[in-house]
């Protein structure tokens, strides 16, 4: 099954390398692993997707926090959260048919952040299953996409807070109006596709 | 402490008018508590020295030599190494036979690389050093110079943690925080690489404030009310109990918690290799050493059991044979500190995640008398059968065996001595043979299985207890490995008895070309050099012994002799380790000594 890790590791040189190193010595493949800076002061926050059985979760996350530079590890299984991930695909287009990429990108809810007169570059935000439906679409024309640059999926539980920062402030953990909102929202950029 | 005062009036000298401490001279002491201005290798040195070192074991070279130039103004004995991978095992020894944390020390390159196999013998046995490397100045890290290596990378996934310091400044707070790892939780190995230059800067040292954090346990350590209900309410309603008990119980110190467990409950204890000496051999509820070589009756009563309460170890292939038909009738308890463990090879019904002797000294007042004498009659009867055929009740035919030798060093020694041997038939031979009832009295590499770990890790045992008998127990073959450290013992003028176990063959291997091979000797048959010769030319007495017979006064001979001993034993060419259960086979599927054994001692011998 799919593992979604969520880390808060030292913000140092070399830190990533032991991270990595600890799925090359269980072999397990990253699929996808997204790395930047956190709300606290030195370190920094990952989310890491990878394919492993459904009992090696625990003993991932056990041997992540045998990381001396890793501070916390959540495993999101199967817990309410939002999942996202940035797309910059860079498509070829003329002044004949960028209309029809415009639409395009109005139905997928992208933007448009570049354009010259051979192609255009759109930027999307979303969960995995937009992406790949946009990149789909932009596909059925033969040779239209140029480049495609994905940061992977970038992860954070709903209502529950990982960061022990937050949990020191005394915030409660639970559902908050935001969250539905949020589940809305993306419910209908579902239905979009 | 001449030492001592020296380090200071130095340091002040080169300090200048930096800072200007007022440090009472009498105080020996004062340098780890007074803010001083010091060099990166006089910090080195300062902070081991505040972290409780007095032994190191290394080899210079010139990364490391400005530290090496500073180490004479400390009360720190160097002990000069012949090769690196020996200096790591000293520190090994060191901590095995101590409890204590051992340190190496060595030069970039070839220094570094050469303790590699050294600290991966440390990392799956769980044992604490912390090994220092010099490294090329930081202005050319990563510039291929000369004898630069990047250790820190090449020993990552064999280290617990490690470090690159480049800074004076940030040193000691690197090795404080080294040593905290080193011994914390789970122990294991850390490495400290030091550039040059961090070596020749000077940076203000205040060994209070270079203090690590408090540490923090691991996160998943779980042990909560309703698994300790949940593990007393097995352990009541077993009827057919087994302890196994493993590493972790000099770990954790937990040996009278164990034994107060076993007594109170009447539950039979089987011991991993390592764990031999947790509980002592001599108890009546001690089963011996489980596994692939060990005894029927241990293996035997784990596949009967209806209950394993697994005591700080971690279900090792070596100890479980095939997972699949592994105690396949038994609910089991996992009582382990580090949770990567839990589940890892054996499924367990209740994990008690956390320190071995708090979980004990937490569960033991839930834990009342029990009585458990119809399984111990059980297990007692099933070793009569194989305890009559077991060699050493076979009638002395003058041949030498292997099982005879560890026996009478036993005997002759009365137990009281610090085993360190080797890897192969020798190291199951000591633990079918030698019983040990103490903890740290059996040093052997059982995780990595490293040949060669004998003599230096015997070597560090002798400097972590000198009053104590050490004894090398090597195969000719893992011998040669490190056989080098011979001078060592002699520049160190220490007192160690050294058997080798002398069968012309690789012998574990051999044994397995034998039973797995069709008997396809390749490459095992091993020219050796007269032993005794060797150790003349080293200075170090020895003889041969051949015969059963001479074996005594050979062994009486080492034991009185002023200075370190060797014998070299010609032991039976082709003998096996028996009982020995084949990979792939479940744990009673075991090879037995086979009735019509060429080598077995027959009456008719006589």
């Amino acid at each position: 099954m799919l593992h979604t890790f969520v880390a808060y590791v030292e913000d140092r040189p070399g830190v990533l390398t032991r991270v990595a190193s600890l799925f090359r010595r269980l072999n397990i493949n990253i699929n996808s692993l997204t790395v930047g800076r956190s709300e606290r002061p030195g370190l920094s926050r990952l989310t890491l997707v990878c394919e492993a059985s459904s009992e090696a979760g625990d003993r991932i996350r056990a041997s992540l926090f045998k990381l001396e530079n890793v501070v916390d590890v959540d495993d999101i299984a199967q817990a309410p959260s939002v999942t996202r991930e940035l797309a910059l695909i860079k498509v070829s287009a003329t002044p004949r048919n960028r209309a029809q990429i415009f639409d395009l990108a109005e139905v997928f809810r992208a933007r448009i952040v570049d354009l010259t007169s051979e192609s255009l570059m759109i930027e999307m935000t979303g969960v995995e299953s937009k992406i790949e439906g946009l990149i789909e679409v932009l596909r059925e024309d033969d040779g239209r996409i140029l480049e495609i640059c994905r940061s992977g999926k970038m992860t954070m539980r709903r209502g529950h807070h990982v960061s022990s920062v937050v949990k020191a402030m005394g915030v409660v953990e639970g559902e908050s109006a935001e969250t539905e909102e949020e589940q809305v929202d993306e419910a209908a950029a579902d239905e979009a596709v | 402490m001449g030492h001592k005062e020296n380090a200071k009036t130095k340091a002040h000298g080169a300090n200048g008018s930096a800072a200007t401490p007022t440090t009472n001279e009498a105080d020996p002491n004062a340098h780890l508590t007074t803010p001083t201005r010091l060099t990166g290798s006089e910090i080195l040195w300062a902070t081991l020295v505040g972290e409780g070192v007095d032994t190191v074991f290394g080899y210079p070279g010139g990364a490391i030599l400005p530290a090496y130039d500073a180490l004479r103004k400390f009360p720190i004995r160097h002990v000069l190494v012949r090769h690196e991978q020996g200096a790591a095992h000293m520190a090994d020894g060191y901590a095995r036979a101590s409890g204590k944390v051992g340190v190496a020390i060595a030069t970039s390159g070839p220094g570094a690389t050469n303790l590699v196999t050294g600290i991966a013998t440390a990392m799956l046995d769980s044992i604490p050093i912390v090994c220092i490397t010099g490294n090329v100045s930081s202005k050319v890290l990563g510039t291929d110079a000369f004898q630069e290596v990047d250790i820190t990378g090449i020993t990552l996934p064999v280290t617990k943690h490690n470090f690159l310091v480049n800074k004076a400044d940030d040193l000691a707070h690197a090795l404080r925080q080294a040593f905290q790892i080193a011994r914390s939780g789970r122990p294991g190995p850390v490495l400290v690489d030091i550039t040059k230059d961090a070596q020749q800067a000077t940076a203000e040292f205040d060994f209070e404030a270079a203090k690590p954090r408090t540490y923090r346990p691991h996160p998943m350590l779980h042990v909560d009310d309703s698994g300790l209900e949940q593990a007393a309410e097995l352990i009541r309603n077993s009827k057919r109990p087994v302890i196994l008990a493993g590493h972790g119980v000099m770990e954790s110190r937990a040996m009278e918690q164990v034994r107060t467990l076993a007594e109170r409950a009447e539950i039979p204890v089987g011991l991993t290799l390592l764990g031999l000496g947790g509980f002592p051999a001599s108890h009546p509820l001690s089963l011996g050493m489980m596994g692939m070589h060990g005894e029927a009756w241990v293996n035997h009563a784990i596949q009967e059991a209806d209950l394993l309460i697994a005591c700080g170890m971690r279900f090792d292939d070596r100890v479980t044979g095939t997972l699949s038909t592994y105690a396949t009738k038994a609910k089991k308890i996992h009582i382990e500190v580090d949770p990567a463990e839990i589940n890892k090879n054996v499924k367990v019904d209740v994990a008690l995640v956390g320190d071995l002797r708090e979980v004990l000294e937490q569960l033991l007042p839930r834990i009342s008398g029990r009585d458990g004498s119809a399984w111990l009659k059980t297990i007692e009867a099933s070793k009569g059968a194989v305890a009559v055929r077991d060699i050493n009740n076979l009638p002395d035919s003058g041949h030498l065996y292997a099982a005879h030798v560890m026996h009478d060093l036993w005997r002759i020694t009365g137990g009281d001595a610090v085993i360190v041997t080797d890897v192969g038939q020798h190291q199951m031979w000591e633990a079918q043979y030698f019983h040990h009832d103490e903890p740290r009295t059996l040093i052997t590499s059982g995780g990595l299985g490293t040949m060669g770990f004998a003599l230096p890790a015997a070597i560090g045992a002798k400097f972590a207890c000198p009053e104590k008998e050490v004894w090398v127990v090597a195969g000719d073959g893992g011998f040669q490995m490190t056989a080098a450290e011979l001078a060592t013992i002699v520049q160190e003028k220490i007192k160690i008895n050294i058997a080798i176990i002398n069968n012309g063959y690789l012998g574990m291997v051999r044994q397995w070309q034998e039973f797995f091979y069709e008997r396809n000797y390749e490459s095992t048959p091993l020219v050796s050099p007269d032993f005794v010769k060797l150790a003349d030319a080293h200075g170090i007495p020895g003889r041969a012994v051949r015969k059963r017979s001479e074996l005594e006064a050979a062994v009486k001979a080492a034991r009185s002799a002023p200075g370190a001993y060797l014998l070299n034993f010609m032991v039976e060419k082709e003998d096996s380790v028996y009982p020995m259960i084949p990979a792939g086979s479940a744990l009673h599927e075991m090879i037995r000594r086979p009735e019509n054994d060429p080598l077995e001692e027959k009456a008719e011998d006589k």
